[in-house]
């Protein structure tokens, strides 16, 4: 039975590089010994992408793109729809959490240099991501068409209005209509469940594969490349397994307990990760009187 | 060895690749055009009409053209006479930085002595100002003459939508094309054209 297995595999891999590949990015992936606990945060982000993936799959199926049942259909998840209530606050949080780590990730690479030679590549597909990431959190946030929805949607578009000669027909354009209608919700819709993740995805797998091919840095900013062994491994480095998986479990364990708290006790966040006048319908003809520009159009209301 | 001549080839390659590429804004028009407003859009966007007869002086109505806030506002005569106070803090009291359709006809900038129409979409980011008539101090301005206040920003117009200096908002609340019949107003079409 394992000769046949062992067969079977063998065929694969002279096929596909499965071995290979698996070694060479993750489990014999050279990581410098000395890195601290800033270095974990790469690993988070991508944990809340696949939680963003997966929670956003089940958001799809109930949630529906028209301008009269979109907000409806989110108080249909919140109360009809068996555990949908986890799923959407699952989807919320880890948009909040996402930004969350992606900073401290960021933060990361100004503290050590991670911009500098050789990883000038690696900084700016970060910087790509992070782009992504925010128009990914603005369209997303227009989905439920409430009246946050609404009225952030209404100021980061007439953005575009600013822009001279075009501006005006721009925002036209990416509205389609002449108020933020079912028509700008479902091409806003599209966007946020297939092209933006498509974009996204790519952009981290270049990230990766750009930073496995420079490799980490280390907080002392030691060049481990300068010293290697027979095998022309760094001296100073450890395999990704077992050694940093074993040490990320131990990161994921904890920022799944904090994620977890908020996911089922402060979903909401006091307002700041859910603002209040969501929860009600979007009404073209009344501004919130208090558009607080927090949650996730908060990063990009204040650039 | 003979010298092999590519001028002939590099001709042919730049322009079946020319050819190829021209093909580009061809192949990107109906993605494009399909983002503009459907004709079903355009067809709910056409003008509304409204009985403004029964408005009270000072009373400011919202109308709903395009979805949008327009604001309707039949003056007193105090509230036209006031304008004059409020002149030295506006930015632009001709509306010479905007397409003004009705400049100079009236004090009110609409068709009509009596009323102001104006879209009440704050040239800011896009906010609805509040409508504040009221002759007092205000939180936001002490010596406040009646006008619009924005939430969002804090920007400032006067009771026919002209901004205040010193402001985010950069220019007046526009006037939409409007018309009277009798007490009916028309607002989306200038009722000259048809």
């Amino acid at each position: 039975m394992n000769e046949i297995a062992g067969k079977l595999f063998g065929w694969l891999n002279s096929r596909l590089p499965i071995v290979n590949t698996f070694e060479r990015h993750l489990s014999k992936h050279p990581v410098p010994s000395k890195v601290n606990f800033w270095y974990l945060f790469g690993a988070l982000a991508s944990v809340v992408l696949i939680i963003q993936i997966i929670s956003g799959i089940w958001l799809i199926m109930p949630y529906s793109n028209t301008e009269e049942e979109a907000f409806a259909s989110i108080e249909y998840i919140m109360r009809d729809v068996d555990y949908g209530w986890v799923i959407r606050y699952m989807h919320t949080t880890g948009a909040s959490m996402f930004f969350a780590v992606v900073y401290l990730h960021m933060f990361r690479g100004l503290l050590y240099g991670s911009y500098q030679k050789p990883k000038e590549l690696v900084w700016i597909f970060g910087c790509a991501i992070y782009l992504a990431m925010m128009a990914e959190g603005f369209l997303g946030y227009v989905l439920p068409y409430g009246q946050m929805s609404y009225w952030g949607a209404q100021v980061i578009i007439s953005l575009f209005g600013a822009i001279p000669y075009i501006g005006d027909s721009l925002e036209l354009w990416v509205r389609g209509d002449y108020y933020i209608s079912g028509i700008t919700v479902s091409r806003f819709f599209a966007l946020h469940v297939v092209a933006l993740p498509l974009v996204l995805i790519a952009l981290v797998l270049l990230h990766l594969i750009a930073l496995h091919e420079v490799g980490a840095g280390n907080p002392e900013g030691v060049d481990i490349e300068e010293f290697l062994d027979d095998d022309g491994i760094p001296l100073d480095s450890v395999p990704f397994f077992p050694y940093k998986v074993l040490n990320a479990f131990v990161a994921i364990g904890v920022f799944m307990t904090v994620f977890a708290i908020i996911m089922f006790f402060f979903p909401e966040g006091g307002g700041y990760f859910i603002e209040m006048a969501n929860f009600q319908e979007a009404n073209p003809l009344v501004t919130p009187i208090i558009l607080r520009l927090f949650g996730i159009t908060h990063h990009i209301m204040q650039c | 060895m003979q010298e092999k001549d590519n001028t002939r080839r590099k001709v042919l390659i730049g322009l079946t690749s020319a050819v190829g590429l021209s093909g580009i804004p061809f192949a990107a028009t109906p993605f494009i055009a399909a983002w503009n407003p459907s004709a079903r859009a355009k067809a709910a966007g056409a003008s509304v009409k409204v009985d403004v007869s029964k408005m009270q002086y000072g009373q400011q109505i919202q109308v709903a053209w395009r979805k949008q806030p327009v604001f309707v506002i039949r003056h007193t005569k105090e509230s036209l006479k006031g304008l004059e106070a409020t002149l030295p803090k506006l930015r632009d009291p001709n509306s010479e930085d905007i397409d003004e359709l009705y400049r100079g006809q009236n004090l009110t900038r609409s068709k009509s002595n009596e009323y102001t129409v104006i879209t009440g979409v704050c040239t800011h980011l896009g906010c609805s100002p509040k409508y504040h008539p009221e002759v007092e101090p205000k939180p936001w301005d002490a010596s406040w003459a009646g006008g619009f206040f924005c939430p969002c920003h804090g920007s400032m117009f006067d009771m026919v939508g002209r901004v205040f200096k010193g402001v985010p908002a950069p220019t007046n609340l526009p006037v939409p094309p409007h018309f009277f019949n009798g007490s009916i107003l028309t607002i989306g079409e200038d009722g000259e054209m048809a």
